[in-house]
């Protein structure tokens, strides 16, 4: 079946299997690999990537399902004018280890600051409760993700 | 916080929380994964695995298998067997199949393998192997299967009669029986550490591509010891060593999981080799979850013999644990039951004696040191549970129990009934300082008040001591190979440096952290030097990353390359500045000469002369390569407190607070300890509260995924405050200790203590883990029945 989605503003079209899932696709058709993989499931969130702004796990969705869509993953997070401030606050706070977790991490905490410019520490724990990360105890990826929302809208404002 | 750092922030020395060099590539999503690899020609392997855990295998049809489009080649036992590789040796000196031939010992064994050109066609090609089965009886417990006629698991094994797997004690029995004899006291404890799970968020994996025209095995695998595992290849396979080269790229996560060799690495290595094409093969979770090395099962009990007034005088352990089909644990050759040896913990008493057994189940193998340095989580666990039983029984308030027994600081180095030196601490500073934090005296009076009521409050206190960074050569080895560590440091003339590691990083972040004590070695800043690790060809041999080994062992051979480095830059210093070399010190990045600092040559002129203006008779080039062998472990420790509040009528219980003072010694990156500290914490949480693989009867393994082994999410997870001491080790070159797994170490203990402390009142003096809610509620419930 030939589909075309919008992937990080560039739309890539190709023929694919039906049961071909979306994170395959992305990882293998269109050759982005920091979308990851790490559960049969459903359960661990490392996949999530942004579909029309909102967080979708890509391992539960059909690469067909997302034909004429638009998909974020963390190759499209940094802009012309640099890293996005949740890519930044993840490094300034020490919000990463082994980093396996981290791009959809940051993609769940980029739609959280989106549609809530300064979400409470329980608020961003809920936010990334589909998200597992083994290595931190997600202290510091619950302070970066307060610390991109405080630096976003602070450049909001300046602007 | 304890300022140690000596070097301006520009230098980035021991001491800074320089931010993480790694980072780059990761936020951006550049991290280079092993499912991210790709080579030309690659083609995909699935596993079929066994859906029963003890059956005889009368065949397998492979004819549907190959059949479907795309697939090229379906892999048995028999095809292995062949080539003589059906079997390979474990760690710890036993055997495992490959794939299995005879008959499957655990659900989720390997039995074929499918290779096709695309990663669908091979699960389709698996989904259609054909294998007869003929079922016998499993056997799920070590109890079961050390019972008198048992059925034999091990039944290819030469010599074995029964289920036993080793046995191993230590200690002097009679010195300990005699003070058991004559105690005032005795006090037990009988408890399971339940089988749990590394889980890192990336499974296994490799890509294979052995080369039929060279010979070259050039193996892509998720290997938190590339060195060791090319030794190992070596051996197994028979292929030359230096034909063979490891790379271990980006690690999502090890925790032990990724020590041993599994099936599939060398099942997939031989497919290359057959075929002549590049073979990639990345676990499934269920697969990872199922097959490969579990951490802890271990049915303990534990005794105290003490005075009247609470003084240890004597330690007992008979331990059981439950090995899985193969004897396949990453222990120190030496120690059967790893370091399980440090249960006398931080207290001070003269004899103990431990007696281990191990038995084979229809169980996966594994055993590795999950987040632990060799079974010193079971053991920590057992004796800081043993004393909140004994506080308990004698009626002595637990945190006044451990400083009445404290090894004390004018004690060091002390050496315990079973043998260990610990190298230095202070306890009684440590727990002191995280019950004052905690508001110790408050919260027992909080929680007298809360029992009238008829609310349950629980403080849970832990102190626990353990034995990292193996090994001094003379005790410690796996496979034979002696577990020392490595490091190569090469000064390029502009002054900018390369250094090469043994060991390998899986998040702890050694590219920052191993770079800044060569910047506080030599001062070169620690963004000018670029680590190195985890590729064979290119890096000095190392045992690996486990353990808590890389900053003990890996990070003294560093800071004793760049010793070396600084010293020859200091003899190029003198000839530049024409005095005599002991007259030259070093500050920071400068030498001068004694008295006068403003004659000073930079360590950059220095490595520029080590290629350009030599004094005679001195060899050119500034680069140099360290072996270290420890002289003994270091010995972290640390005192947690946790505060939890019980609902009597569910048995749910949430953490109010969790105070975790640790001491690692000098903190390399303060920044990296304290993320290393808040996610041991969260895995020790895990395993007191959810985290846990049961079987049924019939040996289906609960547990096989994401929605029935829980770890656990931002929500559940608990908010922690950190506290430090810091007690340099004397015998370290940094006075570093190590630090990756003591809070999962540590921790567990203080969780599941706070709860029975809450209980303690009723009677209650055990709830083993997982503390389960409906655990709970039954001890309330039978307490008060
Ligand atoms: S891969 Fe685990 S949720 Fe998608
Ligand atoms: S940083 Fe390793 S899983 Fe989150």
């Amino acid at each position: 079946m030939e589909i075309t989605i919008n992937i990080n503003g560039t739309d890539h079209t190709a023929d694919v299997e039906p049961r071909r899932l979306l994170v395959d696709h992305i990882r293998t058709g269109a050759g982005l690999t920091g979308t990851h993989i790490g559960c049969d499931t459903t359960s661990c969130g490392v996949c999530t990537v942004l579909v029309d702004g909102t967080p979708v796990k890509s391992c539960t969705m059909l690469a067909v399902q997302a034909d004429g869509r638009e998909v974020t993953t963390v190759e499209g997070l940094k802009s012309a004018d640099g890293l996005h401030p949740v890519q930044q606050a993840f490094s300034d706070e020490h919000g990463l280890q082994c980093g396996f977790c981290t791009p959809a991490m940051m993609l769940v905490g980029a739609a959280l600051i989106d549609e809530n410019p300064a979400p409470s520490d329980d608020e961003v724990r809920w936010a990334i409760s589909g998200n597992l990360c083994r290595c931190t105890g997600y202290m510091n990826i619950v302070k970066a993700i307060q610390a991109a929302a405080a630096a976003a809208s602070s450049s909001n404002g300046d602007s | 916080m304890t300022d140690t750092t000596t070097t301006p922030p520009e230098i980035g020395g021991i001491g800074h929380s320089v931010k993480r060099v790694e980072d780059a590539r990761l936020i951006e999503g550049q991290g280079n994964f092993l499912d991210d690899i790709s080579l030309p020609g690659m083609l995909h392997m699935a596993l079929v695995r066994s859906p029963v855990a003890h059956a005889r295998i009368n065949g397998i049809d492979t004819e549907a298998a190959t059949a479907v489009d795309g697939v090229l080649a379906v892999v048995t036992g028999e095809l292995m067997a062949a080539h003589n590789l059906a079997w390979m040796p474990t760690l710890s000196g036993d055997t495992q199949a490959v794939l299995a031939t005879d008959k499957v010992r655990y659900q989720g064994q390997e039995v074929a393998a499918v290779i096709a050109t695309d990663p669908y066609a091979a699960a389709d090609g698996a989904e259609l192997v054909e294998v007869d089965y003929e079922m016998l009886d499993a056997i799920t417990t070590p109890q079961q299967s050390l019972a008198e006629g048992a059925e034999l698991i091990r039944d290819e094994k030469e010599g074995q009669t029964d289920n036993l797997a080793y046995t191993w004690e230590t200690g002097d029995e009679a010195a300990t029986e005699a003070a058991f004899a004559s105690a005032d006291r005795v006090v037990s404890l009988t408890t399971h550490y339940p089988r749990s799970h590394p889980a890192p968020l990336e499974t296994c994996g490799i890509v294979a591509d052995v080369n039929s025209v060279t010979g070259q095995a050039t193996i892509y695998m998720t290997s938190q010891a590339p060195h060791a595992h090319r030794t190992l290849f070596a051996l197994v396979a028979g292929l030359p060593e230096q034909n063979i080269r490891i790379v271990s790229p980006d690690i999502g996560g090890g925790f032990g999981n990724k020590v041993p060799i599994y099936p599939g690495y060398v099942v997939a290595t031989a497919a290359s080799l057959l075929i002549g094409r590049p073979v990639k093969w990345v676990e499934t979770r269920t697969g990872n979850l199922i097959s490969t090395g579990f951490g802890r099962d271990y049915y303990m009990t534990g005794e105290l013999a003490l005075t009247d007034e609470g003084r240890i005088q004597a330690m007992r352990v008979d331990m059981l644990s439950d090995q899985g089909a193969f004897y396949s644990d990453a222990q120190p050759t030496r120690y059967r039951a790893g370091l399980f040896h440090v249960c006398t913990g931080s207290y001070d008493f003269p004899h103990a004696h431990i007696k281990c057994r191990g038995a084979f189940t229809n169980k996966a193998p594994g055993g590795v040191a999950y987040r632990c340095s060799f079974r010193i989580t079971e053991a920590s666990y057992l004796i800081e549970r043993l004393m909140q039983t004994a506080a308990d029984e004698l009626g002595i308030d637990p945190a006044e129990l451990r400083l009445r027994n404290f090894i004390q600081p004018e004690q060091f180095p002390y050496e315990t009934a079973t043998g260990f030196v610990y190298d230095s601490g202070d306890y009684p500073t440590a727990l002191r300082k995280a019950l004052d934090a905690a508001g110790y005296e408050e919260l027992r009076a909080e929680q007298a008040a809360a029992r009238e009521e008829g609310r349950l409050v629980g403080i849970g206190i832990a102190h626990f001591t353990e034995a990292v960074g193996a090994g001094p050569a003379h005790t410690y080895d796996i496979a034979g190979l002696k577990m020392i560590d490595s490091a190569e440091l090469r000064v390029h003339p502009t002054g900018k440096a390369i250094l090469k590691l043994g060991v390998k990083t899986q998040g702890q972040g050694h590219e920052t952290t191993f770079a800044q004590i060569v910047a506080e070695e030599t001062g070169i800043p620690s963004t000018d030097i670029k680590v190195v690790h985890g590729d064979t060809d290119d890096t000095p041999y190392g045992l690996g990353t486990y353990a808590s080994r890389s900053t003990p062992v890996g990070g003294a051979a560093t800071a004793m390359v760049a010793r070396k480095i600084a010293d020859k830059a200091r003899h190029i210093a003198a000839h530049l500045l024409e005095a005599a070399p002991e007259d030259i010190e070093r500050h920071a990045d400068k030498f001068h000469v004694a008295g006068s600092p403003d004659q000073a040559v930079s360590i950059q002129d220095a490595a520029f002369a080590a290629y350009t203006n030599l004094p005679e008779g001195m060899e050119y080039g500034l680069e140099d390569v360290t072996y270290y062998n420890p002289p003994n472990l270091t010995f972290p420790y640390g005192s947690y407190v946790v505060v939890v509040d019980v609902d009597p009528e569910t048995g749910v219980w949430k953490v109010r607070r969790m105070i975790a003072l640790d001491d690692c010694g000098v903190r390399i990156n303060p920044m990296i300890v304290e993320g290393q500290i808040h996610g041991g914490l969260t895995e020790g949480f895990a395993m007191s509260s959810m985290q846990w693989i049961t079987f049924d009867d019939d040996g289906n393994c609960i547990g096989s995924n994401f929605m029935d082994y829980l770890v656990p999410t931002a929500w559940e997870t608990p908010r922690f405050e950190l506290l430090e001491t810091v007690t340099p080790s004397p015998h370290h070159p940094i006075g570093a200790k190590g630090i990756g797994e003591s809070a999962t170490v540590g921790s567990p203990a203080a969780f599941v203590n706070a709860v029975v402390d809450a209980l303690a009142h009723l009677g209650v003096r055990n709830i083993d883990m997982p503390v389960l809610p409906d655990r709970v509620w039954e001890a309330i419930d039978s307490a008060s029945g």
